[in-house]
């Protein structure tokens, strides 16, 4: 599975980089992008469901692959 | 300010649904009962006070107007008895008199950027030793009472230093910036006269400190603002000032509400408070849970053009209330939307608002909220509401005790 960050839609609420700093960092503005390819291992995969459940804006979602 | 002769021009509140006002004292001491008492019967409840005033209570209601910068302005954003639309002089949209909080697109994205850096959460980090040690200081001065007022001796201290210093503003001006606070946000339903003259003494004060800031520059906000451009040339001085005042109004009462919200809740829910001080792994949830249950701000829009919101005929001009609280204890969105689950994982809040106009502060906010929470939690484990006293709260929209007396050291558990 893969998380994106939707830029069109993230406003900078940081939730998912205080939840997931392994799958989420975040730009000079504030704005969160996924790192790397967004490529998430089985042991990180709990971490990004809830970094989708919390997202105020529904910026983040999860691909599977 | 004190200098005010506080009287509301609107009476005692006769129905919630038709002639609510959120100044009225009974609104936030009862808000989440009368949220949900509007949510089944409206649920968009109107007030002809203010000139004309709606509020939606609902998750949907609140994040669609959130997001229709179309039909809905920015130029004011605390519904008072003064709309911007009654000033001859009042900057216009997109900008507004505290951009980018009163700024519209496409204008708001770009006044917004300027700021965004200097908030953004690893520069807001480097924050968190000063806040500490901030908070640690305030301690020391309680810990030889029985009684504490965790509101006034506390909370509110910690919001004021941090903007001060930030801005570079004297730190003894702290009362004064809580003066000012309580001019713009809590003294709404005064005679528009009196208003205008508490915001020409808020402006004179930040005329005063810009200058200085021009004559004496130095490593800080203020002068970052000085010297910010925008489309190749330097802020103009209303945009400074509008932009300073931001900061100062937006961070003070709202972050010392949202710490005083948290710690009233541990004094009245000692099971909470021990769970978190025999488990601190539990903050990050817990404090997100008390954003949810306690969000502090409401913001507002003014109506663009008449505008037929759900069947609601909206006036242009009117005010329309944004109640990011209200939102966040719709049960069609949370489950057990009244019941704080400090341990409550999947938690969608709106505590800093929906869309393009999310808290600038909220990185600020949230670090305040934890560290005071922790050292507070750290050096009275045990603390409980003080018997006798009562606990009171703010008028307006925003929301938190603005007493809270507490009995440190008490043994409930």
């Amino acid at each position: 599975m893969k998380v994106q960050v939707d830029q069109s839609k993230c406003q900078g609420h940081n939730r998912c980089y205080a939840i997931a700093p392994e799958l989420f960092d975040v730009d000079d503005l504030g704005n969160a992008f996924a790192i790397g390819d967004g490529v998430v291992g089985p042991h990180l995969a709990e971490k990004a469901r809830l970094a989708v459940a919390n997202c105020p804006e529904y910026a983040i979602s999860i691909v599977e692959e | 300010m004190t200098t005010l002769d506080e009287k509301s021009i609107y009476g005692p509140v006769t129905s919630w649904q038709t002639d609510f006002d959120h100044a009225d004292p009974s609104y936030n001491e009862n808000a989440h009962a009368i949220w949900s008492e509007l949510r089944g019967a409206c649920p968009v409840a109107h007030t002809e006070r203010y000139g004309g005033t709606w509020l939606p209570v609902t998750h949907d209601l609140v994040h669609e107007i959130a997001y229709d910068t179309e039909h809905f302005s920015s130029r004011g954003v605390v519904v008072a008895t003064v709309k911007p639309s009654d000033l001859p002089d009042a900057i216009p949209a997109p900008i507004g008199g505290a951009p980018p909080i009163t700024s519209d697109p496409p204008f708001h994205q770009d006044a917004r950027r300027i700021l965004l850096p200097a908030f953004s959460p690893k520069t807001i980090d480097l924050w968190e030793p000063e806040i500490r040690l901030l908070c640690r200081e305030l301690i020391a001065d309680m810990k030889a009472a029985d009684v504490v007022d965790a509101a006034t001796q506390f909370a509110q201290h910690i919001p004021v230093n941090v903007i001060a210093r930030m801005l570079g503003f004297p730190p003894e001006d702290g009362e004064k910036f809580r003066g000012f606070v309580h001019d713009v946000l809590e003294a709404i339903n005064l005679e528009p006269g009196k208003r205008a003259e508490a915001f020409m003494a808020l402006d004179a004060y930040i005329a005063k400190q810009v200058q200085d800031h021009i004559d004496n520059p130095r490593d800080d906000l203020t002068n970052f603002l000085l010297n910010a451009k925008i489309y190749d040339q330097p802020l103009s001085l209303q945009h400074v000032g509008g932009s300073i005042i931001l900061l100062l109004i937006a961070g003070i009462d709202t972050t010392w509400s949202a710490i005083g919200s948290s710690l009233w809740h541990l004094a009245t829910n000692p099971v909470d408070r021990r769970r978190l001080v025999d488990n601190p792994a539990l903050m990050p949830t817990a404090i997100e849970e008390f954003l949810r249950a306690y969000a502090p701000v409401t913001m507002a829009r003014v109506v663009k053009d008449d505008y037929n919101f759900h069947g609601n005929e909206m006036k242009q001009n009117d005010w329309v209330l944004l109640p990011f609280p209200a939102a966040n204890r719709d049960p069609k969105e949370f489950e057990n939307a009244d019941q704080v689950l400090i341990d409550r994982e999947v938690n969608r809040h709106a505590a800093f608002g929906l869309g393009i106009h999310r808290c600038l502060g909220s990185n600020l906010a949230r670090l305040e909220l934890r560290v005071a929470v922790e050292e507070f939690l750290a050096a009275f484990p045990d603390f409980e509401l003080a018997p006798d006293e009562v606990v009171k709260w703010s008028v307006g929209q925003i929301r938190g005790p603005r007493e809270l007396p507490v009995r440190i050291n008490a043994r409930t558990l």
